[in-house]
């Protein structure tokens, strides 16, 4: 540039310097905090699960059906604090802590429910209820079918 | 006429004679809700979707407008108008009823700019005598089509910035309309730049050096120095892309932050308001112009503005392929009493 110009139009920077100073000024977001967090909110969850869980093997129920019952519930507990607009609230704060356990996969599949509501039933709320959790279906079913097959080839072949 | 390498100078000095906002509740809320016109405490604006919904807002603010300053809908020889979502139906909406003709933009925030400059050429070349550029956006229909479901719970990145639920109108006319208006005398479209940032959650930092390329060619072109200029206001690059910018000045030894304000920083009170970063979106400078802006220029307490707005010009699908963020930014010089 010539130096009767005020400035120099050509940014001085290379792709990797202004990355770096992306990081350096950006806001880091507290590691600790949010892990402590993410820990006593799932940790809450898990122990709620695990109470009803007990109830219902208090009533005398066998294990198996009483570990369903404990899903079933979490699943509607989810959904319902969805639906009542407090899990985004709850996820803001809590972050893994709350989208990991089961209810956080209740809540991304009634989240999109709601919202696409609006196209109506079949292209609305039937093609957008699992965009969010259909990744989550897609790779935790292929890697139990793998797993299962593995299994039976250590059980019963060899 | 052009000026330099990338500046247009309007000889006839276009006027913007009035403007018209309106915005949603959490705008309500903020810092500039005694400017803003008209407003809503309702999400939905009334209707049943949020598409739907922010069409009757950009609707409402450009019937407003008109209505306002006595006009007709014929009295309107032209529209510009652009908002955030696919096909730019909130805008095509909004008009659907209006019969004035209509020119759909898309340039992501920096929409309203465009708008305005495109409009100032078309009364510079005096094919159109009273032409209205507008934009768009509204969260709840921004966030469905770019980001998660309303409810989903997730947490934000702390570089993230909230769409601004909010439109602004403004009437652009030829100078003969009165003496001492609010005028248009630059414009510097923006080019393309694109410094590798792929983060959809930091839109700030990746429009931060387009910002910069604009405001060195616009003074360059234009012969001035940023001490010409009472304030310049860039339209949304939110507190964390603002600080980007002071930095990409610092390199050059040049101080702008005494001289620089950020509409999505300024629409809302980034510490209490759980927006991280401010406002982003098409509406959040066209709202902030349209309403605090053009009131300090009326009011005299602003004289010599450039406003630039600016756009990332990705997609979530071109994200998704692992495309980095072109982004852009166009300047408009704004001055009272031009001699």
């Amino acid at each position: 540039m010539s130096g009767d110009y005020f400035m120099n139009t050509n940014i001085n920077i290379t792709n990797s310097e202004y990355d770096d100073l992306i990081s350096s000024k950006a806001t880091k977001s507290s590691l600790l905090k949010n892990i402590i967090i993410a820990f006593i909110v799932g940790g809450l969850i898990c122990c709620l699960g695990q109470f009803i869980t007990d109830r219902a093997l208090d009533f005398g129920i066998d294990k198996e059906v009483a570990n369903t019952i404990s899903c079933i519930t979490l699943i509607f507990i989810g959904a319902l604090l969805t639906a009542l607009k407090l899990y985004s609230r709850i996820g803001k704060v809590a972050g893994a802590g709350s989208t990991i356990p089961i209810t956080g996969f209740s809540n991304s599949v009634v989240s999109p429910a709601i919202e696409f509501k609006s196209e109506g039933f079949i292209f609305g709320i039937g093609a957008n209820m699992f965009k969010v959790a259909g990744p989550v279906l897609v790779y935790g079913i292929t890697s139990s079918v793998i797993l299962g097959f593995v299994y039976y080839l250590i059980h019963y072949v060899f | 006429m052009k000026v330099g390498k990338q500046t247009i100078k309007f000889e006839t000095l276009p006027c913007i004679f009035s403007t018209s906002s309106m915005v949603g509740p959490k705008e309500m809320q903020g810092p500039l809700a005694s400017y803003f016109e008209q407003s809503s405490n309702d999400i939905y604006f009334g209707e049943k979707t949020f598409e739907k919904a922010e069409s009757k807002m950009l609707n409402t603010c450009i019937n407003h407008l008109i209505s306002k300053n006595g006009l007709a809908n014929n009295d309107i020889d032209l529209i510009f108008s652009g908002d955030l979502l696919n096909q730019c139906i909130s805008s095509s909406f909004a008009i659907r009823d209006l019969e004035i003709p209509f020119l759909g933009l898309y340039g992501a925030c920096s929409t309203f700019c465009e708008g305005l400059l495109l409009s100032s050429i078309c009364i510079e070349a005096n094919v159109a005598q009273q032409i209205i550029a507008s934009a768009s956006s509204h969260f709840c229909s921004a966030e469905r089509q770019y980001r998660m479901p309303l409810e989903h719970g997730n947490q934000k990145s702390t570089t993230s910035q909230a769409t601004v639920t909010g439109c602004g109108a403004a009437l652009v006319t030829n100078s003969k309309k009165l003496d001492n208006g609010i005028h248009i005398t630059y414009a510097t479209p923006g080019k393309i730049v694109d410094l590798g940032v792929k983060d959809m959650s930091n839109m700030g930092a990746a429009m931060a050096p387009a910002v910069y390329s604009t405001i060195a060619n616009h003074l360059n072109d234009t012969d001035r120095t940023l001490d010409y200029y009472d304030l310049v206001i860039t339209g949304d690059l939110g507190v964390h892309g603002s600080d980007m910018l002071v930095e990409l000045f610092k390199r050059e030894n040049i101080d702008i932050s005494s001289k620089h304000k950020d509409c999505g920083a300024l629409i809302y009170d980034t510490t209490v308001q759980d927006v991280i970063c401010g406002g982003s979106g098409c509406g959040c400078v066209a709202s902030v112009f349209s309403s605090y802006i053009f009131n300090e220029l009326k009011n005299k307490n602003l004289n010599k503005i450039l406003l630039i707005a600016t756009g990332a010009l990705m997609s979530p699908l071109s994200s998704y392929q692992g495309e980095t963020i072109p982004s852009i930014a166009h300047a408009i010089s704004i001055e009272n009493e031009v001699k």
